[in-house]
């Protein structure tokens, strides 16, 4: 069954990862701007990233087939340096119109600091101004219940916030209800560790139903799974559930929202693609 | 929704890494009993949140792991001063 990854930060990843996620059916995948590690030290390091997501990584990703597109930010990691925060978002319109980018993200706070909150609306009223789509990251651990909170309230502030076009990602069992609730779309993260694992996932799924919700591997330079939604989609096989209901949360429900970009070409029907393929 | 299974497929089919999930919480707690130093683990705020954790999972009530979530999260609606640390702890820490 083919799928999309809605979030992947495949700078991080090699090649072979690439070629992986193509041979699972991996046909798109969509990369928010993220945190290095470590804080960059200037805006024309955040210009040198944005280049590498919006000229190299398509390239990369093609090779394998993949149709790749991303998000543009400075991450929530970095959110609390307002002054850099300031200069980078500045800078952020001159890339909006490149072909692969979809819009905002993926933006939100760390530590739910004062600071963050600040960074993530000046954020948000970027997207707003130049019409894009958003896609938010909730906080980890012990911050996400209070983060989400706090970025739902503060995006209900704007007016004429349309929902359908936010995800908040990094949903689990504590936040899915609060942000489904508001009219946003949200994102299960498949983490070893820390986040939702499968079995978990499929549970929170089948809790809240099938509208509104995808799942990501969040694969970045951490402990983390580049075929997780695959993986995924074997946890619903075993769970009973139909192959039109796994194809809904993988496949559909993500081009459901990115389609919302003028940016996003939806993958061709699966016969084109069988006749069309090299 | 329901879960498509039924009970006895729930069990057959998660039984066992559940298990192993369970024999590996008992013994990271004995592990705590085995520190090189001794020192009562209780003393810190991640295990006592973790022990507090554990009593939801026999409480009998439902909506455990929602529930487990909010032991371990931050309870308080006011954003922070300033940033304390890029990363979080995993149980919430009272200033």
């Amino acid at each position: 069954m083919r799928y999309i990854e809605p979030h992947a930060h495949m700078v991080s990843r090699t090649t072979d990862d690439y070629r992986q996620m193509a041979l699972m059916g991996c046909v798109a995948i969509s990369e928010p701007a993220f945190w290095a590690g470590w804080d960059r030290s200037t805006a024309d390091g955040f210009e040198d990233y944005f280049r590498q997501l919006t000229e190299f990584e398509p390239r990369r990703a093609a090779v394998y087939g993949i149709k790749h597109y991303t998000w543009l930010c400075l991450n929530p990691k970095e959110g609390e340096n307002r002054k850099l925060a300031r200069e980078v978002i500045e800078r952020i319109p001159k890339f909006l119109d490149r072909p692969n980018v979809l819009g905002i993200g993926e933006i939100g706070m760390n530590r739910n600091t004062r600071n963050e909150l600040e960074t993530f609306r000046d954020h948000v009223r970027l997207a707003l101004d130049h019409h894009q789509l958003i896609l938010i990251h909730t906080p980890h651990l012990e911050d996400k219940y209070k983060g989400t909170r706090l970025t739902i309230l503060a995006l209900l502030e704007f007016p004429g916030m349309d929902p359908s076009r936010v995800m908040i990602d990094h949903a689990e069992e504590h936040t899915a209800e609060m942000i489904l609730s508001n009219g946003f779309r949200t994102g299960l993260t498949l983490y070893p560790e820390t986040k939702v694992s499968l079995a978990r996932a499929v549970d929170i799924v089948e809790t809240y139903g099938f509208e509104r919700i995808y799942v990501n591997s969040a694969c970045d330079w951490g402990h983390s799974t580049p075929t997780a939604v695959p993986q995924f989609m074997m946890e619903m096989r075993r769970r009973g559930h139909s192959e039109d209901a796994i194809r809904k949360v993988v496949f559909e429900n993500p081009i459901a929202f990115l389609r919302q970009s003028p940016h996003f070409v939806e993958p061709a029907a699966e016969e084109s693609v069988a006749v069309g393929a090299v | 929704m329901k879960s498509p299974l039924t009970t006895t497929q729930i069990v057959d089919e998660y039984f066992i890494e559940n298990r192993h999930r369970l024999l590996d919480i008992a013994a990271f707690l004995d592990r705590l009993e085995r520190s090189a130093d001794g020192q009562d683990a209780g003393a810190d705020f991640r295990v006592r949140a973790f022990r507090s954790a554990l009593e939801i999972l026999v409480d009998g009530l439902d909506d455990r792991a929602r529930r487990v979530h909010m032991i371990f999260s931050d309870p308080t609606n006011e954003p922070r001063a300033a940033l304390d640390r890029k990363a979080a702890y995993g149980a919430y820490k009272e200033a």
